[in-house]
């Protein structure tokens, strides 16, 4: 049978469903547990112990918690390109041929070898970040990859993740977190005022405490109580539910996210919907009611697999059916974890003894378990866990009666399961993201939030309200006033709260360390942090050094850096540091907790926005052109732009060389639509311009073109380009093809902000035109085929023209512009004719061999002119002066144009700055890497003077030699002379300076 | 992620939608070129680092490509109000509440 394959299951009881067994392997071994199961139940269902091994020390670990909690237990859920690694093993449900294994421990967790060597550990005492691997630094790589592996924390696959998910974008006037009492209690009662409610759980199913509860609710057992509740929650349309759903960052104005695990559960079944769901929520109100976390107490070796937290015990066999062990002894400073005992009991199992630390121990629940003949040990504590892989004894002694010493003989208790309890943790993480710092709570030994702002308010376990009654209570006063803060009215509902017949509790004792016989420095190791091995020696380690700061301590010893955020340590490691700095824990305070809640797999945040849809790609009207004629592209900005056309066999070097040679002696097409265009109306448009513009545009008149110069008010130059007057009052400015998002907002900003008193109006024309550029000696002759209404002669069609007319058929705007220095059209038709201009063109130059030519050619082409990209030769800390263009600045402007009076700053006109100039190397076949820097002595000791760097450097075919574009302190003065470029390499390329401008200095070309 | 009415739309949306623009009620100097190198130094690069409420603008960059100016409480990034380029705010760290 199963169940004999189950050693701790029990024969009744828990929400599981026996008729249907599920297969499970872990560490390449096959169980069976049932529906129902998380796989920590499972696991423990089946008796296995060791989980993994600890972080530094490589100590056995077996299952603490049953919830987010977890410290130990971390597995790789399946296997190849969608495994996940190193989740909780308390929060996945088990399903059919689920395969898990564990994330660390090598060989394998039970026979770890570090840990059986047991020298890793002492390696690594606190702060073994900052003390022992910082020197010698040159071995820091290597210590990293060892501790890495060491510690093992789940491998990523290499391969991308199949998984498949999405994100969605939700609206709610109150959204609750938690679905236990208190949660089910603020959303009914805010749905009664119609509100539209989210309520989202982390686990499979809703009721939070409610489905490991024993108390009677309205006469009834709990469970039946919850499916009733939550019938009537399934109902409303109002309402969504959303459980498996972590609420994992809570941001400003009420902007929360939630990861939604929507298929982990359904194994392979599962794999075509969106496995993962990133709800976007931003809500009216939130209610916290996330409840509370069990806090262990600390003693020696209490991280042995059989040590674990009371509630969970209870958990394991109200909703699993599973008692983790045979014999269990129980150490509580509280009455609460008397239910465990009477839990226990009720399963059938031996409680050896209840070890209260509280001389006066007493109350409801406390005479119930005396009642059952169960041993209760007063003023005592568990000292020391016994046994390696599993617990098999708890050293029991006698306390003084503030918990500091021991104080009687101690004796040895036979068991092999200590489920502890130090009292709770309200989960107050939700807050700490937004800001609001916990307040300490002295009554419950725990952080509350504090003042929270409009907004939030929390209720029940996680305001520190421990009652059942009273969570129902504040619950539902909660949910009402949420919703009438969101504006609806809740006048008529009167929350009826739900009777619970439950024990009323005594006062829990505030200690957080139980004492040893030795000191703790002495003593087996007393963890506080178990996923990070933090004990309470090196705590106390760490004060003595003087790590008074509790962020220090934490950045210090890691304490509450894993990926359980310290959710069971972090408490205890505030007392301990209190203690020995001689505070209150309020006193020595609590760092912040930061999102996210649990870890969530990069995959949700990403959602679909991948491959093709992580950022849009823009297209020119010619883009198909391109492909099927084999251009290679680039990426300039969002834009495709082709790159070079290599022909049958051609290398990108002899593609590009033939290219540029094509332009200069033939001619040579490229598709410019890409560069930003804007157009300009209104009367006060020629002075905006002008204000914009380092050089004068009032008077540019109609027909002509000019270029323009834009400094940031800092001086430096931010974007050029041609602008053309193409009637009164109208302007069409163009911008480099990466900068015209920015120009576009900067112009808004100037006019909306400074001078709303032009009359003046801006519009993004980038996408309404495709433009072709015909360049070279023949392009008049081809562009006069194709063109219809424009006098092409040069008498009349002047460099820096341009004319109204037709193209292909069709209306066009042709620019006389060149950025290549040769005779150039660029020619302008509406968007959707622009591939019929193309290939119009294309036909009309096959007699002169017109070239398609790319992004690379045109790099070339200018550089051989000399004509900066601002961006690459300039990355905003240039003046137009340290660009040698002093000419394309309009000193006698009467408006002081944008960025002119810081070009009088000092260090604007400082004589060493560097200058543009040209290089040629004296080989001419080399070709300097962009991105070299500059040298006057290639012999200077390293740290050498840096004279400057190279800012473009190509292979000229037309010079039949290689150029290059770089900023030279005092360069301008230095022409001539021969300066260096060592490389990481080891060469050192040596170069003559010269001017900027390598072909046709005189730019005759352009004029022809 | 704050949650910002745009005083032109007129309505609440996220700020994935804005980008923000520095700080607010900086004027151009009108003559800059009588102006010392410290003071057009001053209007140039030097900002108030508050901590309290702070002007500033903002640019519906995806929605009406207008900008406006907000306050905040840069201490719990409450938006106090937004308005119009050329209005002037209601609040400051004098007079909110904190």
């Amino acid at each position: 049978m199963a169940s004999s394959s189950q050693p701790q299951r029990l024969p009744t009881g828990g929400r599981i469903n026996r008729s249907v067994p599920l297969r499970f392997t872990f560490d390449g071994k096959s169980f069976t547990g049932y529906a129902g199961d998380t796989l920590a139940a499972a696991l423990l269902a089946n008796g296995i112990d060791v989980i993994g091994r600890s972080f530094k020390y490589h100590r056995p670990r077996g299952i603490v918690g049953h919830g987010a909690e977890e410290p130990n237990a971390m597995v790789q859920l399946g296997e190849g390109a969608d495994a996940l690694p190193a989740l909780p093993a308390t929060q996945i449900e088990l399903f059919e041929g689920l395969v898990a294994s564990s994330v660390t421990g090598w060989p394998s967790p039970r026979f770890d070898l570090a840990g059986a060597v047991g020298a890793f550990g002492r390696l690594l005492p606190p702060g073994f970040y900052y003390k022992t691997f910082m020197w010698p630094r040159k071995l820091w790589r290597h210590y990293e990859k060892l501790i890495s592996r060491g510690a093992g924390m789940g491998r990523v696959h290499p391969e991308p993740d199949p998984g498949y998910y999405d994100k969605m974008n939700q609206h709610c006037d109150v959204l609750v977190i938690g679905a236990g009492p208190a949660g089910l209690a603020a959303a009914r009662a805010a749905m009664a005022s119609g509100a539209r409610v989210i309520i989202a759980d982390e686990r499979s199913e809703l009721g939070g405490s409610l489905l490991a509860e024993t108390s009677l609710i309205d006469g009834r057992p709990a469970a039946e109580w919850l499916e009733t509740a939550l019938d009537e929650l399934a109902v409303s349309n109002n309402l969504l539910l959303l459980p498996r759903t972590t609420v994992f960052g809570y941001g400003d104005h009420n902007f929360l996210t939630l990861l939604e695990r929507r298929s982990d559960h359904l194994g392979s079944g599962g794999k075509k919907y969106a496995g993962r769901r990133l709800h976007r929520v931003r809500a009216t109100r939130v209610v916290l009611a996330t409840g509370a976390i069990e806090r262990p107490l600390v003693f020696a070796n209490n991280d042995r697999p059989g040590v674990m937290l009371t509630a969970s015990v209870s958990h394991y066999i109200n909703r699993f059916g599973v008692a983790p062990g045979r014999r269990m002894v129980l150490v509580t400073t509280n009455d609460h974890a008397y239910r465990t005992a009477l839990d226990w009991h009720r399963a059938g199992r031996k409680v050896v003894a209840v070890v209260d630390t509280r001389v006066e121990a007493g109350g409801a629940l406390v005479e119930e378990v005396e009642r059952k003949g169960i041993k209760v040990l007063r003023g005592h504590a568990v000292i020391e866990a016994r046994g390696r892989h599993r617990v098999n004894g708890a050293l029991v002694a006698p306390i003084n009666a503030d918990g500091t010493a021991v104080a009687g003989p101690v004796r040895k208790l036979d068991c092999d399961l200590i489920a502890s309890s130090g009292g709770w943790s309200p989960v107050i993480h939700l807050s700490s993201h937004t800001g609001v710092r916990p307040h300490w709570n002295e009554e419950i030994a725990g952080f509350v939030p504090g003042e929270t702002g409009a907004g939030m308010s929390s209720a029940g376990a996680a305001a520190g309200t421990w009652s059942l009654a009273g969570c129902f209570a504040e619950g539902a006063a909660a949910g009402k006033a949420a919703a009438e803060q969101a504006g609806f009215s809740a006048k008529d509902f009167e929350p009826v709260t739900p009777r619970v017949n439950e024990h009323p509790e005594t006062q829990q004792q505030a200690l957080f360390m139980l004492p040893h016989t030795r000191r703790n420095s002495r003593a087996p190791k007393q963890f506080v942090d178990m996923q990070l091995d933090v004990t309470a020696a090196g705590i106390e380690m760490a004060s003595a050094e003087g790590y008074r700061s509790i962020e220090h301590l934490k950045r210090y010893t890691a304490l509450g850096l894993g990926t359980d955020q310290g959710k069971l340590g972090n408490i205890n490691g505030m007392a301990i540091l209190a203690r020995s700095l001689g505070q209150t824990v309020p006193e020595t305070g609590t760092t912040v907790f930061r999102p996210p809640y649990t870890p969530v797999a990069m995959g949700a945040i990403a959602g679909r926005d991948i491959d093709a849809l992580f950022d849009p790609e823009r297209y020119t009207a010619m883009h198909r052109w391109h492909e099927g004629n084999g251009a290679k592209f680039e990426n300039v900005g969002q834009w495709k732009r082709p790159w070079y056309y290599p022909g049958p066999g051609e290398s990108m070097h002899e593609a590009v060389n033939r290219e540029c040679l094509a332009v200069r002696n033939r001619v040579g097409i490229m598709d410019v639509s890409t560069l930003g265009k804007i157009d300009i109306q209104g009367p006060d448009a020629a002075e905006f311009i002008n204000r914009i513009y380092t050089n004068a545009f009032l008077k540019l008149a109609p027909g002509k073109c000019r270029y323009g110069l834009m400094l940031k008010e800092d001086g430096m130059i931010f974007d050029d380009g041609v602008t053309a007057c193409l009637g009164e009052n109208h302007y069409l400015m163009t911008t480099t093809t990466g900068g015209a998002a920015a120009v576009y907002a900067w112009l808004e900003r100037w006019h909306q902000t400074e001078w709303p008193e032009l009359d003046v109006f801006l519009a993004s024309a980038t996408d309404h035109w495709a433009t072709a550029a015909v360049v070279g000696p023949y392009a008049r002759k081809v562009v006069e085929q194709v063109c219809g209404g424009i006098d092409f002669s040069q008498e009349s069609f002047k460099f820096m023209d341009w004319r109204n007319g037709t193209a292909a058929g069709v209306p066009a705007r042709v620019f006389r512009i060149s950025f290549s220095g040769e005779l150039s059209f660029e020619i302008n038709v509406a968007a959707h004719h622009g591939r019929h201009l193309w290939e119009t063109l294309m036909q009309a130059g096959a007699d002169y061999g017109i070239t398609p030519y790319g992004t690379e050619a045109m790099h070339v082409l200018r550089a051989e002119k000399g004509y900066i990209i601002a961006g690459q030769d300039t990355d905003g800390s240039r003046t137009p002066g340290d660009m040698n263009m002093e000419w394309v600045v309009g000193w006698k402007k009467a408006f002081s144009f944008i960025g002119r009076r810081s070009l009088q700053r000092e260090d604007c006109r400082r004589d060493d700055r560097k200058q543009f100039v040209g290089l040629e190397t004296l080989e001419p076949e080399t070709v300097i890497p962009e991105g070299a820097q500059i040298v006057s002595d290639p012999n200077q000791e390293v740290p050498m003077d840096m004279e400057g760097h190279v800012t473009s450097s190509y292979y000229s075919a037309t010079l039949k030699r290689s150029i290059a574009l770089a900023m030279v302190r005092r360069g301008l003065d230095r022409m001539g002379d021969i300066v260096y470029c060592p490389l990481a390499d080891g060469r050192v390329i040596a170069a003559r300076i010269t001017g900027s401008v390598f072909y046709d200095p005189k730019g005759e070309r352009q004029n022809a | 992620m704050l949650l910002i009415a745009c005083p032109y739309c007129g309505e609440s949306r996220g700020e994935e939608e804005f980008s923000y623009g520095g700080e607010a009620h900086i004027a151009r100097p009108p003559d800059p070129d009588s102006l010392t190198d410290e003071a057009w130094g001053d209007y140039l690069f030097f900002r108030k680092n508050t901590c309290g409420v702070h002007h500033e603008i903002w640019f519906h960059a995806a929605g009406c490509r207008r900008y406006f100016n907000m306050s905040r409480d840069t201490v719990n990034q409450e938006v106090l109000e937004t308005y119009r380029i050329g209005g002037q705010p209601r609040f400051t760290t004098q007079n909110s509440k904190r």
